[in-house]
């Protein structure tokens, strides 16, 4: 199978601190991949380099066989989304909201619509279309998001803790969808969250991140079962102090 | 009245029209001296009209750079002094407008593929609430002023005389009841248009 992912010993460091120390791994076409690791312990920014909203200070990332440093940013992200921790939404309706995407892409109307519904109705939107987006709860926001963020039918889905600020039943709802994307149309996904139940539902592959390193990645199961480096079985028991 | 709401209303939207992009250019670029221009914008809002008169006045007059053109005490030179006016107005809400839409937002944008014209279509249309403000401001400026108009129109009845300057003359001839009614009519016709405005805007809010 081919890596549609490949992060070679990718460092990046801020004024105040390093916030990732050569970091390595790959991810193929159609998994998932959970990256775990208490607040402040890099995932954010492993997510937005990815995304090319930041340039790493030292390493490279490969996507679908191209190096990001050398890549079209556009053409780059048109084949990945991301969705950010704290929903961010237009002030536009939650329809057009959600046509972003394919507005920009210059998609015919007819289509856009068909896509639009789509989507709202996996997110259990449906109504909403109207609605001024800015007006929408938290939790109905952040639906709203990934509902744009998957109309595009990305193939590489970002995910960076999506249902940290909301309420179990947005949390349930949220990885549904997630979950189904993912089986349906095999979008590859890595999502950042620091709870480990989460990685463990949704994820086939997980990667413990600290302070800027990542200590451990293997199978969802295998690091969760039989961690090998002390600090994720630390994290894992609920004993790591941060 | 007319002429009041032509020479203000042409002069704003020909503000909004030039002040506008060029406001969300500095706004959004960053280049050298842009801190500065910013300065000088947002001092220029604050242009008091009479100088603005005096200048353009100077520049229209027959041995001003723009004097071949005889424009001098015609309503285009009213509309030009006003757009001169109305110019750092826009442009200087326009640029805090512009600036004040989150960078979370403009991330966004970018996640989504937008190209660098997208993202700015975007910003813009996040900050539209600002732009209305911008050209809601420019035309109270406009439509309220009466020392730029006074000297490049010169107040020739039925060809450059405007609202606010026919009331100075009513009130110099001590007419001042024609000049209160004139006065109301002034503030009658700036509530209609920023009724018209301020619906746009709120619409947007909602």
């Amino acid at each position: 199978m081919k890596h549609l992912l490949e992060v070679r010993g990718i460092s990046k460091e801020y004024p105040t601190k390093p916030a990732l120390r050569n970091v390595s791994f790959t991810i193929e076409r159609g998994r998932t991949l959970g990256i775990i690791g208490p607040s402040g312990s890099g995932k954010t920014t492993l997510l937005r380099l990815t995304n090319l909203l930041e340039t790493p200070t030292s390493g490279e990332i490969i996507f679908d066989g191209t190096s990001l440093s050398r890549a079209d940013e556009v053409k780059v992200r048109r084949r990945m989304t991301m969705v950010f921790q704290n929903p961010v939404v237009f002030k536009r309706s939650v329809y057009e909201n959600v046509a972003y995407g394919l507005r920009i892409r210059r998609e015919k109307e007819d289509n856009v619509r068909k896509r639009v519904k789509e989507a709202l109705d996996m997110v259990g939107l449906a109504g909403f279309e109207r609605r001024a987006a800015t007006t929408l709860s938290g939790g109905e926001a952040q639906r709203v998001v990934l509902a744009r963020a998957i109309v595009v039918e990305p193939e590489l889905l970002l995910l960076d803790e999506p249902t940290a600020n909301l309420d179990p039943a947005n949390v349930t709802l949220m990885e549904n969808v997630i979950s189904t994307i993912n089986k349906t149309k095999g979008t590859t996904i890595i999502m950042a969250t620091h709870t480990m139940f989460q990685a463990e539902r949704l994820t086939d592959e997980a990667g413990f991140l600290l302070e800027g390193e990542l200590v451990e990645m293997g199978e969802t199961k295998e690091v969760f079962g039989k961690p090998k480096d002390p600090r994720t079985r630390a994290f894992i028991k609920g004993e790591m102090v941060y | 009245m007319l002429l009041s709401l032509r020479v203000s209303g042409t002069a704003t939207l020909s503000a909004a029209l030039t002040a506008i992009p060029f406001g969300a250019i500095i706004g959004l670029r960053e280049f050298p001296g842009r801190r500065l221009l910013i300065n000088v914008i947002n001092t220029l809002m604050g242009l008091p009209p009479v100088v603005v008169g005096l200048v353009v006045y100077l520049l229209l007059s027959s041995r001003g750079w723009l004097g071949p053109l005889n424009l001098l005490y015609t309503p285009t030179a009213m509309i030009i002094a006003q757009l001169v006016m109305c110019v750092p107005i826009v442009a200087g809400i326009t640029i805090s407008s512009v600036r004040s839409v989150e960078k979370r937002v403009v991330d966004s944008a970018k996640t989504m593929g937008a190209t660098t014209w997208q993202i700015s279509w975007t910003i813009l249309s996040e900050a539209r609430t600002g732009l209305l403000t911008a050209v809601i401001t420019a035309f109270g400026a406009a439509i309220s002023e009466v020392g730029a108009i006074m000297i490049v129109g010169g107040n020739i009845q039925y060809y450059t005389r405007a609202l606010t300057t026919a009331i100075v003359l009513q009130t110099r001839m001590g007419e001042f009841g024609l000049a209160l009614a004139l006065g109301i009519i002034l503030l009658a016709l700036s509530f209609a248009v920023n009724l018209v405005l301020t619906h746009l805007q709120l619409r947007e809010v909602r």
